[in-house]
């Protein structure tokens, strides 16, 4: 059992491309936790879609040994968090396993959204916190002036901050050795009965679902009885390992370790995060204390294309399940576009992975219809609903009022791009709580409704400040607003996958914007098609699909007969993508192009 | 009815817009095509024997282009296999051309008495840009001189081209029916696939405007007196093309010649016949196998039924649901679906009085929505 005193465990925490994995790599490799022929780039991103768009999703953790100057051999545990808003709630999950994290800042960059955020979750899990100064080996690099932006802007003293290249591998010592003097060792007691967090789980293909734990209190041991104490389930373990960063078994997980535990377990849900997992035979009277469990915060549905995909996208959603118990999802069935699921993610970037994973992994195409946020519906008869699909929202006369969930935003934007930026989120509703400058960026804090930020906020953001703001985000409460439903008609019948909620202000611009898109979309059909968009009764947008005038063959002698009818039967074919609406049919393929396309 | 078409896939030039099985070739042995008719008459007579041949079709390719003596030796031929109905209609495709025109006498005498003459425009700049070989004058003159010699003649002109007007339409109409006969058949510009129109983009007129000169063509042609019976074709009543009708009304025929197409009904059972295409491989496989066909499929009754609405709606007058029953063994309500008829004759697109269903003009004019609609 290593002495606690010679263990460190620690978080890597930075805005998103400042260098946290690239670092992670340095430091594994320091330590020689792989060899060269092992080490890949970014060794921590271990899927996909991780390694191609540099982010990553899911926390990371590994144990290193490294020798210090001091002539003891320490073990360091590290674990590599999301830089991503969607994610934060995994950053703070990995942030609870530490005592202590690096937070690094690229200097050619300087401090941005989410190194605020992220430093300001440290700072809340109590972490001794060490800046770390990256990507010095670039000619843009200004160390000292990021030095003084971390102490303005988050208040850290940032005069023993490390400068380092985590490409070249320059002052990677420095942090080592920074680690050991400056973060405390954990505390816990070997004799007390079993506490261990919680810290993630997923499911792997050959050991079923791995439990990335934190003991505190304790030991875990291969074949002890455990329990988990937010439902008493308990489970026998399998398999007792740490991340080297191999999975690799040990004998035993003593007080202060990071590692992970196998017990047959089948699905990660079973697995709460942040759960306190005991001695079956000897439990801790008290779980420590976890986290609030993650919501899902923006809904969207997800069909298929082909119809016959159905069962298919069900077989994906419930493996993607196994792994990421953060998003949830149940059938639906829309009458514009058939058979799906309404699915509910942590963020916008979540949703778009999410998406991604089914289309590449599982070679499904798809649809999703807009993202909505959460309402909380006041009823007349005293109940309070949650609105999860603006298609179910039930008839004006039975709400008397609407909540909306609202954000806390920060943005750091250059000052030249402040200006766009703040009509940005005033054009959104928005609410200016702070606006403070720190050198030559500024920082403004905004609450804005999220449903203004799912649509389209992030395109504009960064279109506004030519890709130069950060932007991050906290839930900050619901608040009462005139927000009404806006339903697509097409010949008096709901198009459901369409309908949206809005603020009253904005509803008619955007309900006349999809019923021009809808016009250009649908092909002419022998009857006219009535395109409206209404507010309860009210239509408050229209447009008119005119009837076709022409559409004949000019040619039909005997030997066009066969090609001519291949066509009908073609025709026959489409239909099955086709929806009736009143005397027309209308190609599943418009209201897909309709959904697809930008706010443009 | 009983129709023999006969394709001649050879012509002098190929029209950029032109998609038919027609080849430019350097020399043409007459003799050895004319064996390859013959052999494939025989054959196609003894599958289908005892049948009185209604109409005979010269088709192609440019049939104008055949000595006169094979095309007698052909109708001869025809007649030694199966029995001529004493008003058979034998009509050739010809391109007035001034060398075509001089032979019209001659076609005459091989037996032919109807001519369909392409025409395509009486405008200079249109025929250059159809890539006809004749002008404007040329074509006239062989109008009259089919005019002396044919009585029976049709005029084939295409419209719709890009840039042509309501206005500029009218007038190369009325021109044009200045010179007609008691037929004349008006195709709008279509861009075929495979076409060096459509490799060069050349656009079809686009449908607002196609709707209006539709309804031109058929607003003066029926005032002239030679209404449409079929989407493209006009004829004084009593003047319509009977072979044509053949494949409107769903009657047997045998195609002849590379790439025709035939359909037969022996014992009950249609099948659909095509010849193989390539005119050098049809010569070959006649030559050495004895057949000229590609495939030779059963129609089933849903296929068939298809075809008969499909091609029976592009006539004025429909289908009959006495001639339907004969052929498909159902009536047209059971065939059916009725909410669709009930559509589409609410919406003035078709007319059902029980014994007859036919596309109104305005569903004459977008009749493939229509049977998209009807035949489901
Ligand atoms: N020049 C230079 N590039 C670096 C350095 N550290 C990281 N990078 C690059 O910065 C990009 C983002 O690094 P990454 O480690 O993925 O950032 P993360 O999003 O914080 O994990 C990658 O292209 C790295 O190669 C450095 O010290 N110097
Ligand atoms: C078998 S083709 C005529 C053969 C004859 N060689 C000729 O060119 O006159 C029958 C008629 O179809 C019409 N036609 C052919 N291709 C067409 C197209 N792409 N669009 C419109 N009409 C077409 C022409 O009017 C042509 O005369
Ligand atoms: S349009 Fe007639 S002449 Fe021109 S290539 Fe076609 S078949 Fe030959
Ligand atoms: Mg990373």
């Amino acid at each position: 059992m290593t002495d606690l005193s010679h263990i460190r465990n620690f978080a890597i925490i930075a805005h998103i491309d400042h260098g946290k994995s690239t670092l992670a790599d340095r430091l594994i490799e320091y330590c020689g936790g792989l060899s060269n022929r092992e080490m890949t780039e970014q060794v921590l991103d271990s899927m996909d879609i991780e390694r191609e768009r540099g982010i990553t999703i899911k926390a990371q953790t590994v144990r290193l040994k490294y020798n210090a100057k001091d002539g003891v051999t320490y073990t360091l545990n590290l674990m590599d968090t999301p830089g991503h808003v969607d994610f934060s709630y995994e950053v703070s999950r990995s942030l609870a396993a530490c005592e202590g994290s690096l937070l690094v800042v690229d200097t050619t960059q300087g401090v941005e959204a989410q190194t605020l955020a992220n430093a300001y979750l440290a700072i809340e899990a109590d972490h001794e916190i060490v800046p770390v100064l990256n990507k010095i080996d670039l000619q843009a690099s200004e160390p000292q002036r990021v030095r003084e932006q971390i102490e303005e802007v988050i208040g850290l003293d940032a005069s023993e901050a490390v400068e380092i290249s985590a490409k070249t591998g320059m002052g990677v010592e420095d942090v080592l050795e920074a680690l050991i003097e400056k973060l405390p060792p954990p505390k816990g007691s070997q004799e007390d009965p079993l506490k261990a967090l919680l810290v993630d789980s997923w499911y792997d293909q050959y050991l079923g679902v791995m439990i990335l734990v934190r003991v505190v209190d304790g030991t875990l041991k291969k074949g002890q009885k455990v329990r988990l104490m937010s439902s008493g389930a308990t489970h026998q373990i399998d398999q007792v390992g740490i991340f080297t960063p191999k999975a690799t078994q040990v004998d035993e997980l003593g007080p202060g370790a990071i590692g992970y535990i196998t017990a047959s377990i089948k699905t990660a849900a079973e697995t709460p995060v942040g759960d306190t997992i005991t001695d079956a035979a000897r439990p801790a009277a008290e779980p420590l204390g976890g986290f609030q469990p993650s919501v899902p915060v923006v809904f969207s549905s997800l069909f298929p294309v082909d119809a016959a995909d159905f069962e298919d996208l069900r077989d994906s959603l419930a493996k993607l399940r196994l792994n990421d118990a953060s998003f949830v999802y149940e059938a639906e069935t829309s009458a514009a576009l058939g058979f799906g699921f309404r699915c509910g993610f942590l963020g916008l970037l979540h949703l778009e992975i999410i998406q991604e994973r089914l289309e590449r992994e599982f070679d499904l195409d798809l649809i999703t219809t807009a993202p909505s946020v959460v309402y909380r519906l006041h009823k007349t008869d005293g109940s309070i609903t949650e609105l999860h699909n603006p298609a179910d929202m039930p008839n004006p006369t039975q709400i008397t009022t609407i909540e909306e969930p609202w954000i806390r935003a920060t943005i750091l934007v250059p000052d030249e791009h402040l200006g766009g930026i703040l009509s940005l989120c005033e054009d959104r509703r928005g609410e200016q709580v702070e606006l403070t400058y720190a050198g030559a960026r500024a920082m403004a804090v905004y609450r804005l409704p999220l449903n203004e930020v799912v649509f389209d906020f992030y395109d504009r953001l960064k279109s506004t400040s030519r890709g130069y703001a950060s932007f991050d985000y906290q839930m900050d409460g619901y608040a009462e607003s005139d927000l009404v439903k806006v339903s697509i008609l097409v010949n008096e019948e709901p198009v459901d996958a369409l309908s949206f909620v809005a603020h009253r202000r904005v509803a008619e611009g955007r309900g006349r914007m999809i019923c021009q898109r809808l016009k250009d979309l649908i092909p002419r059909q022998l009857f006219r098609i009535a395109i409206q968009a209404a507010i309860g009764g009210k239509v408050i947008a229209r447009e008119t699909v005119s009837a076709m005038r022409k559409d004949v063959t000019a040619k039909c002698y005997g030997g066009d007969i066969t090609r001519k009818r291949k066509l009908l039967e073609k025709q026959k074919k489409g239909k099955k993508r086709m929806r009736q609406f009143g005397q027309v049919e209308i190609p599943q393929s418009a209201f897909l192009a309709a959904l697809r396309m930008g706010d443009d | 009815m009983f129709g023999i078409y006969l394709h001649w896939p050879f012509c002098e030039s190929k029209c950029p817009y032109c998609d038919f099985n027609s080849h430019v070739a350097a020399e043409i042995d007459v003799a050895a095509w004319r064996k390859a008719y013959f052999s494939e008459i025989g054959r196609f007579a003894s599958l289908n024997p005892g049948r009185e041949v209604t109409s005979i079709f010269f088709g192609g390719g440019t049939p104008s282009l055949m000595p006169p003596s094979l095309i007698a030796d052909l109708i001869d031929e025809i007649g030694n296999h199966w029995s001529l109905d004493k008003d058979v209609e034998i009509t050739a495709e010809a391109n007035p051309g001034s060398s075509e025109a001089a032979l019209f006498e001659d076609f005459k005498l091989a037996g032919v008495n109807r001519l369909s003459i392409g025409m395509q425009s009486l405008n200079d700049d249109a025929l250059k840009f159809l890539g006809r070989r004749h002008s404007a004058a040329e074509g006239r003159a062989a109008i009259e001189a089919a005019r002396r010699v044919m009585p029976r003649y049709s005029l084939d002109l295409i419209y719709a081209r890009p840039g042509q007007s309501a206005k500029d339409w009218e007038l190369e109409l009325t021109d044009a029916l200045g010179l007609a006969g008691d037929h004349i058949s008006a195709y709008q510009l279509t861009i075929e696939p495979g076409t060096d129109f459509h490799r060069q983009r050349i656009p079809a007129a686009d449908e607002d405007i196609g709707a209006d000169l539709f309804d031109v063509t058929q607003r003066m042609l029926e005032d002239a007196g030679l209404p449409a019976y079929e989407i493209s074709n006009h004829a004084r009543p009593g003047a319509e093309c009977r072979h044509n009708l053949v494949y409107w009304q769903g009657y047997d025929y045998v195609g002849l010649g590379p790439g025709a197409h035939g359909r037969l009904t022996n014992d009950g059972i249609t099948r659909r016949i095509q010849e193989i295409r390539d005119p050098a491989r049809w010569m070959n496989a006649v030559e050495t196998k004895g057949t000229g066909t590609q495939k030779s499929e059963r129609l089933d009754a849903g296929e068939r039924r298809d075809e008969l609405l499909l091609m029976g709606l592009r006539l004025t007058d429909g289908v009959e649901n006495d001639r339907f029953k004969s052929v498909s063994g159902e009536t047209l309500e059971d065939a059916l679906d009725p909410d669709a008829v009930k559509l589409l004759s609410d919406g003035g697109f078709l007319t059902f009085d029980g014994q007859r269903l036919a596309a109104t003009p305005e569903g004459l004019r977008r009749l493939n929505a229509v049977l998209s609609r009807l035949l489901t």
